[in-house]
């Protein structure tokens, strides 16, 4: 096992690649762990930034500014009474939230945190995310049916008709993508007269093509990028019946749709599945039409001293968060009741500047000393933080869409599904082909 | 194991008095099948196997099912009373498996299926689908266009 950790430190495959098993454990788990922390995060952010939308201040009592929140929401769920409706299917209700989360999960096996970075590169890594996010959809019906109550089955019926309607724009959008992968030419409009017309599935590739034709996918072929990368978007805020296409589980109309009858535990898990699986396809569309793991103008500024400038930007942001903790320590009331918050947040500044600081050392001491491991450390670094940074704007935008929009009545979603998204989908395809072909 | 696994989720079909559990099984068994395709170096027929019969068709299946009122066919009794003819059937089916299996053996003499050294499956398959098979694609996708056509048609209150 020793030999197994000690012999993949230095290659540059994935494990999958390198047939390494503890490496793709490790990977495995430290992804888990991410995307765990990162949804409780994204619990905290939406509550704090939903309210801030709506010019009202959200959770501030449990921990300074409420950071503590979703640590008690956590405890809150998992020490709730279980509760299974009588005539319910017991199997079936147990399993339901199992598949739905195994699906959000088993997508970051192929999601490219890097050249390297990934659990297993596949050939065919797009195919097999589309195909485990289209699984999703079983979770949610059998949830709805185990019920055996008719808000929670008109809710899973519901949703799982609309996962499906908006699968179909998604996949056309993201093969809109893959078309773009085998032109092989520099720049915008660039279509080299050498492409052989063979492109890639893998992620990874999806990405060192954008590397190799010196332009994110987004503005390829102008328009078109653009509005495949538009109907992706919307596609994936509809496929995790997200808002404003949440009416599945608003709480208005159908209670609480497919979970309503899952509490505690069971319910935290159709939670986790849910925001697990919007990281999941916001990481599919950063890799696709972002430039993955690429930071800004990676050809256009290249050379070793645009690398160390753009090297020092995770520090900086986190010395930047931990300015932004000072200052609410600074603003906090006078009061002795705050004493305890007060101190807190002025720990938890520390603690992020303390980051900031230690990722500022890292490109420093490299630039200096130029030492073979702490050189690959830094571009490590630098991928994993430009592909998190990037997913984060999605996570933002999400909330955005959330706070601003109205919902969607279902007839007027399935309309737009397939009478809008799909005739235009179909459009941006044919039109990427041509223009591939021509230019 | 994924042999097993496919031949356990195929039985858990036949047998379960639950619609549902059925449908549950044979989602078992199509992804143990995507898991054999992986093992004979097809991706490609994998991941699409993933999307379109676990992903599309048991969504259809079990949509299908709860649409279906059930409680009266779980309550009938299961008619078995011509099993002697349905097991000579399937004796006969086992004899024709094993034949087929005997006369197959020259060709995969190391029991082992040799890794393609030429180009990616999916390669292979856009080439043969674009370029051989090209007619059977355009009757496939013309018979599909039928059927949506029909499902259309049947839905419609007015012609």
């Amino acid at each position: 096992m020793l030999d197994q950790f000690m012999s993949y430190l230095g290659s540059t495959l994935t494990p999958g690649q390198a047939n390494n098993q503890l490496w793709a454990l490790i990977y495995v788990l430290i992804i888990f762990a991410g995307v765990s922390v990162a949804v409780m995060a994204m619990n905290w952010l939406e509550r704090k930034a939903l309210a801030h939308f709506q010019v009202r201040l959200g959770p501030m009592r449990v921990g300074p500014h409420g950071l503590l929140q979703p640590i008690a929401d956590a405890v809150k769920l998992m020490i709730k009474e279980d509760i299974i409706p009588s005539e319910a299917d017991k199997f079936v209700f147990w399993i339901a939230p199992l598949i739905g989360l195994l699906a959000a999960f088993t997508v970051y096996t192929v999601v490219p945190f890097g050249p390297s970075q990934a659990v297993s590169d596949m050939n065919i890594g797009i195919l097999f995310m589309l195909g485990v996010s289209s699984l999703a959809v079983l979770g949610v019906v059998m949830a709805g049916w185990a019920s055996n109550s008719h808000y929670p089955l008109i809710g899973a019926l519901r949703s799982s008709a609309q996962m499906v309607s908006y699968e179909v724009a998604m996949g056309l959008a993201v093969v809109c993508a893959i078309l773009m992968t085998s032109l092989h030419g520099l720049g915008l409009y660039g279509v080299s007269k050498l492409s052989d017309g063979t492109g890639t599935l893998s992620m990874i590739g999806i990405v060192q093509a954008q590397q190799e034709q010196h332009v994110w996918f987004l503005f390829k072929f102008f328009p078109l990028g653009l509005i495949a990368f538009v109907i992706f978007a919307i596609a994936m805020v509809a496929e995790t019946n997200r808002a404003p296409f949440d009416l599945p589980e608003a709480e208005s109309e159908l209670t609480a749709g497919f979970h309503t009858e899952y509490s505690g535990l069971r319910w935290s898990l159709f939670m986790l599945a849910e925001y697990a699986a919007m990281i999941a396809v916001s990481s599919i569309a950063v890799t696709l039409w972002l430039g993955g793991w690429l930071r800004p103008f990676p050809n256009l500024l290249a050379g070793p001293t645009w690398d160390f400038i753009f090297a020092l930007f995770p520090g900086l942001t986190f010395l930047g968060l931990g300015a932004i903790a000072f200052l609410g320590t600074v603003r906090m009331p006078k009061h002795p009741y705050f004493k305890i918050q007060t101190i807190g947040l002025a720990a938890f500044g520390v603690v992020l500047a303390g980051i900031g600081v230690l990722l500022l050392a890292i490109p420093i001491a490299a630039k200096v000393s130029n030492h073979d491991i702490l050189n690959r450390s830094t571009e490590a670094l630098m991928n994993v933080y430009w592909f998190v940074a990037k997913v984060a704007v999605f996570m933002y935008l999400y909330i955005w869409y959330r706070a601003t929009w109205p919902r969607y009545r279902f007839d007027q979603l399935m309309k737009v599904g397939w009478k809008v998204m799909l005739p235009i989908s179909l459009g941006v395809l044919i039109l990427t082909a041509i223009v591939g072909v021509i230019l | 194991m994924l042999s097993g696994l496919a031949i356990a989720g195929g039985l858990l079909v036949i047998t379960r008095r639950n619609a549902v559990h059925s449908a549950l099984a044979l989602i078992v068994t199509l992804l143990a099948v995507a898991g054999l395709y992986l093992m004979l170096y097809a991706p490609f027929v994998a991941g699409v196997q993933i999307i379109v019969y676990a992903g599309g068709i048991m969504v259809l299946f079990l949509f299908v099912i709860m649409l279906v009122s059930l409680e009266r066919t779980v309550k009938e009794r299961q008619f078995n009373r011509i099993w002697p003819i349905g097991l000579l059937a399937s004796c006969a089916l086992l004899a024709l498996f094993f034949s087929v299996f005997e006369k197959g053996k020259k060709l995969f003499e190391d029991r082992l299926v040799p890794a393609p050294t030429e180009s990616v499956n999916t390669q292979k398959i856009g080439e043969m689908l674009y370029g051989n098979y090209m007619f059977a694609f355009e009757i496939a996708s013309l018979l599909l266009l039928v059927a949506i056509l029909g499902a259309v048609i049947m839905a419609k209150k007015r012609i």
